[in-house]
């Protein structure tokens, strides 16, 4: 299968389809380790043509799980127990 | 304002640049480009006449002060994307790309110092922008690179580097060749390591901010030695290719 494993900082363009903020440089609480840290420091697992999977670099829990298919996104956060994102309009 | 970075736009290719025998830059016109900060990607997509679509990301290697966009590209063997690139196309060519991309893996001159960048590669593409932005904002923050290539021929930059390097004493350029090297050669001539990290970056108690780019086995080496060395694990972002980029 044709899989890479890159940084969170990588998955920006494919976060952004779906998210209207700067998801990057948001911080995450690991749902399983409880390990805090910008989703730019996770691990991304981008599997081409089925996904998008980025893991916690401490558990390797998935944190994100982001599918595309038919027109449609689908979006799995329960690897994710706290999401803190900057207002950038404050 | 985050939903118009996701459009996908055209981009015209003004100039394509040899820079090493496996790399070449692409220097774009994107209309409507709303500026990027050194460090940042983008997404480019290439449709085939069938329909069938890929896309890959690329770091952008232009300071955001400079006038075109550039993409460097490293060619690879296997890399349907990056043989189009660097073989088929050529200026006239439009380009579909979205970004700037990623808020991360950056470095403004605001951000301050010292600077230890670490790259190997087409890993130097991020640096690169760092470095030019650096030197168009007058920035004096310390900062040392270290480049490391399978060849001398296969220095990206390396005229570049060598002149912004002589004109400017806060910054430090070292290399390291991993495969061949000249019969003179005063650089080092192994895989970085955590010894090499030591000698030609800051100490921790320098609180460097660190910037590591190359292939996932040099970025993950290179990162666990900085950690190890003391380093804040915060203070030291990485960007890796991924084991074969594309």
């Amino acid at each position: 299968m044709d899989e890479h494993r890159l940084d969170g900082n990588a998955a920006a363009g494919t976060l952004g389809e779906v998210f209207s903020f700067e998801v990057t440089t948001a911080h995450y609480a690991c749902e399983n380790c409880g390990r805090t840290d910008q989703i730019g420091a996770a691990m991304v697992y981008e599997v081409r043509g089925l996904g998008t999977i980025v893991r916690c670099p401490s558990c390797d829990n998935a944190l994100i799980r982001l599918a595309h298919n038919r027109g449609r996104y689908w979006i799995d956060l329960r690897g994710i127990r706290c999401l803190q994102v900057e207002d950038v309009a404050g | 304002m985050q939903l118009r970075r996701t459009l996908w736009r055209l981009a015209e290719v003004i100039e394509v640049v040899p820079e090493t025998p496996k790399t070449k830059s692409l220097l774009l016109e994107v209309p409507g480009w709303e500026g990027h900060k050194a460090g940042q990607h983008v997404d480019v997509r290439l449709t085939a006449e069938d329909g069938y679509q890929t896309q890959r990301s690329y770091s952008i290697a232009s300071a955001p002060e400079d006038e075109r966009l550039m993409l460097t590209v490293d060619r690879l063997d296997n890399g349907e994307v990056s043989i189009y690139l660097t073989d088929v196309l050529m200026a006239g060519d439009e380009l579909e790309l979205r970004g700037a991309i990623g808020g991360y893996f950056t470095w403004e001159a605001g951000d301050g110092g010292p600077l230890f960048l670490v790259g190997g590669g087409s890993g130097i593409a991020p640096l690169m922008a760092m470095i030019r932005h650096r030197a168009a904002a007058g920035s004096d923050v310390p900062t040392r690179l270290l480049y490391s290539s399978r060849s001398y021929e296969e220095i990206i930059f390396r005229e570049e580097l060598e002149s912004l390097a002589a004109r400017d004493g806060s910054l430090e350029v070292s290399y390291t060749l991993t495969r061949s090297r000249p019969e003179v050669w005063s650089g080092y001539h192994r895989r970085i390591d955590a010894e090499m990290l030591r000698e030609v970056g800051w100490s921790q108690e320098e609180s460097p901010l660190a910037f590591v780019c190359g292939p996932t086995l040099l970025v993950e080496a290179v990162g666990s030695a900085l950690v190890s060395l003391g380093h804040d694990p915060a203070q030291v972002k990485t960007e890796r290719f991924g084991p074969t980029g594309g």
